[in-house]
């Protein structure tokens, strides 16, 4: 049994103005986050993703459908049930939401408070969360004394302070600039990685996905397009949205336009070319070229790297008399793509 | 000149009056005026204990008490006063209506400033399971602490204004000395002498509150 199982979930909220229609933030989806995995939410803004993240804590109720955690279906539970719930469910925000009127000590202490801990015990475990989080010498210092990327960091560290099996991270990139982000992303790989925790992470940010998950879910108008391992999905895109955010950080196949200017350069055939590691060599394709006297250059394309797998889409121009047949050859053994 | 001085013992006792009345106005009705600001925020759409009936109900009475012009305020409160209290006039029939006012004056200053205070933050305490009441006493009103004291220095300086118009209903206080002693007795240094205490004792409040506010927002 998966630690977060979402079976046909919905979420309507009444309509903005009178007589308008009730806004349909989630629409019928279901999905599994498995223990000990980091799961990327990827999705323009309004997809629901953000929505989604709120009714796994049950901050949102749901219209339809059963969340369960940990075996726990929210919708059977009580309020002060919920609450002892979403204590083992740490969460992260974009805008950080530190509490201006305490400092860094007392933002951890809080969570610590609300989940009864005693007080004897708060100074051991939070100068262990601001270790961790490699933040020890801010303990006094209060929210705005600190830089974006340190406010972040006591927000995660004021997430874990419950010991929570599971962090939701909503968008808690997308208010830093990218050197800050790799950090943030890092820790959070640490967050998993040493302590276990089940990471959901909200984002629209590609990179952070291709860094960070493990398997990756798209969301389009509340409902999920596409789902797969971050490999899969970066290696092959399917849906439209999927490929419109892939190509955000894997640009490896040429749009309309470069290939417009492609063809006024090189008279030769195009074809394009998709490459996985595991699958057939860039040798042993060259090599089937090579055999049959075909002439090739590379004109675009690149090779990336996902979970420590490499994958990538070179575009050739093709010259010489057995290209058809040097195309036959190919198509048997790999994805071949005749650029139109 | 001479008559001022001579009034020592009555600037003396006016002036006691007049910081008691503002100090009962202040806490009393800035008591009140707290449980109904956050009662009018916490209850709107959205909010943490959102009921559409208790902040109609609420708002109307803020909205029906708090335009009254305050003179008329204290003359039309004298029936209920005299009901409740057993007395229509003097200082105690003053404290009643300056807190009554203070209270709805209020409510809507602690309302604004809570506005103030980002949702986010809010709805961070409730997914670490913090409890709606434990979120309004623990997170909201303290992050609002800064602005709260900056807006009750606001309503102080209000409240001296509504002690220095009870002399109409037979309350004491600088405002009635300087309009008994002062003004009808054609004698404009009793009336700026008074004036000149009541300048100092906002400047006091309004210099406490600043530097409350300062030390509370850390700047």
């Amino acid at each position: 049994m998966a630690l977060i199982e979402l079976r046909d979930v919905a979420k309507t909220y009444p309509p903005r103005r009178r007589g308008g229609d009730p806004v349909l933030a989630v629409d019928g989806v279901t999905l599994d986050v498995n223990e000990g995995e980091i799961l990327g939410v990827v999705g323009y803004s309004g997809a629901g993703k953000s929505t989604l993240a709120r009714l796994i804590n049950a901050l949102e109720p749901v219209t339809r459908g059963t969340v369960t955690v940990a075996g726990q279906e929210l919708t059977r539970l009580s309020e002060g049930e919920l609450q002892k719930v979403r204590r083992g469910i740490g969460m992260i925000f974009q805008q950080f939401n530190l509490f201006h009127s305490r400092t860094v000590w007392g933002n951890i202490a809080y969570p610590l408070k609300v989940a009864g801990v005693p007080t004897s015990q708060h100074q051991a475990r939070i100068s262990e969360l601001l270790h961790f989080v490699g933040l020890a010498d801010k303990a006094h210092n209060y929210p705005e004394q600190l830089s974006g990327g340190q406010k972040q960091r006591v927000g995660i560290a004021r997430a874990l302070a419950a010991s929570p099996k599971i962090l939701l991270a909503d968008e808690a990139t997308s208010a830093l600039d990218p050197e800050t982000t790799q950090d943030v992303v890092d820790l959070l790989r640490r967050v998993n990685r040493e302590l276990g925790v089940t990471i959901v992470v909200i984002t629209h940010e590609m990179e952070v996905v291709k860094n960070l998950a493990h398997r990756v879910v798209v969301m389009e108008n509340g409902t999920v397009v596409e789902s797969g391992s971050t490999f899969d999905v970066f290696a092959e895109p399917g849906h439209q949205v999927t490929r419109r955010f892939v190509r955000t950080v894997v640009d490896d196949v040429p749009s309309e336009s470069v290939v417009a200017e492609l063809r006024r350069r090189h008279p030769g055939r195009l074809v394009t070319v998709a490459f996985r590691e595991g699958s057939v060599s860039q040798a042993e394709v060259f090599g089937e070229l090579i055999s049959r006297g075909v002439g090739f250059q590379l004109v675009y394309g690149g090779i990336e790297e996902v979970q420590g797998r490499t994958f990538g889409n070179l575009t050739i121009e093709l010259t010489g008399d057995r290209v058809d047949e040097a195309l036959r050859a190919l198509s048997e053994r790999v994805a071949v793509r005749e650029v139109i | 000149m001479d008559r001022v001085i001579e009034l020592g013992p009555q600037f003396l006792e006016a002036t006691i009056e007049t910081i008691v009345l503002v100090a009962v106005g202040v806490t009393v009705g800035g008591l009140l005026g707290l449980i109904v600001g956050t009662g009018l925020y916490v209850t709107r759409k959205g909010g943490l204990l959102s009921n559409g009936v208790v902040n109609l109900l609420l708002n109307i009475v803020v909205n029906v008490f708090r335009p009254i012009p305050f003179i008329l305020l204290a003359v039309g409160l004298q029936p209920f006063v005299r009901q409740v209290f057993g007395v229509g006039i003097g200082n105690v029939a003053a404290a009643v209506v300056i807190v009554f006012a203070a209270a709805f004056g209020i409510a809507r200053i602690v309302e604004q400033n809570l506005v103030s205070v980002p949702p986010g933050v809010l709805e961070a305490a409730r997914a670490m399971g913090a409890s709606r009441t434990r979120v309004i006493f623990t997170v909201l009103l303290p992050e609002a602490f800064g602005p709260l004291i900056l807006g009750y220095t606001f309503a102080f300086v209000a409240i001296v204004d509504m002690t220095a118009i009870v002399g109409t209903i037979g309350a004491g206080g600088l405002g009635n000395l300087a309009l008994q002693y002062g003004y009808r007795q054609f004698n404009p240094w009793v009336t700026w002498s008074a004036i000149l205490i009541v300048i100092v004792i906002v400047q006091l409040g309004q210099f406490a509150g600043n530097a409350g506010a300062r030390k509370v927002l850390r700047r």
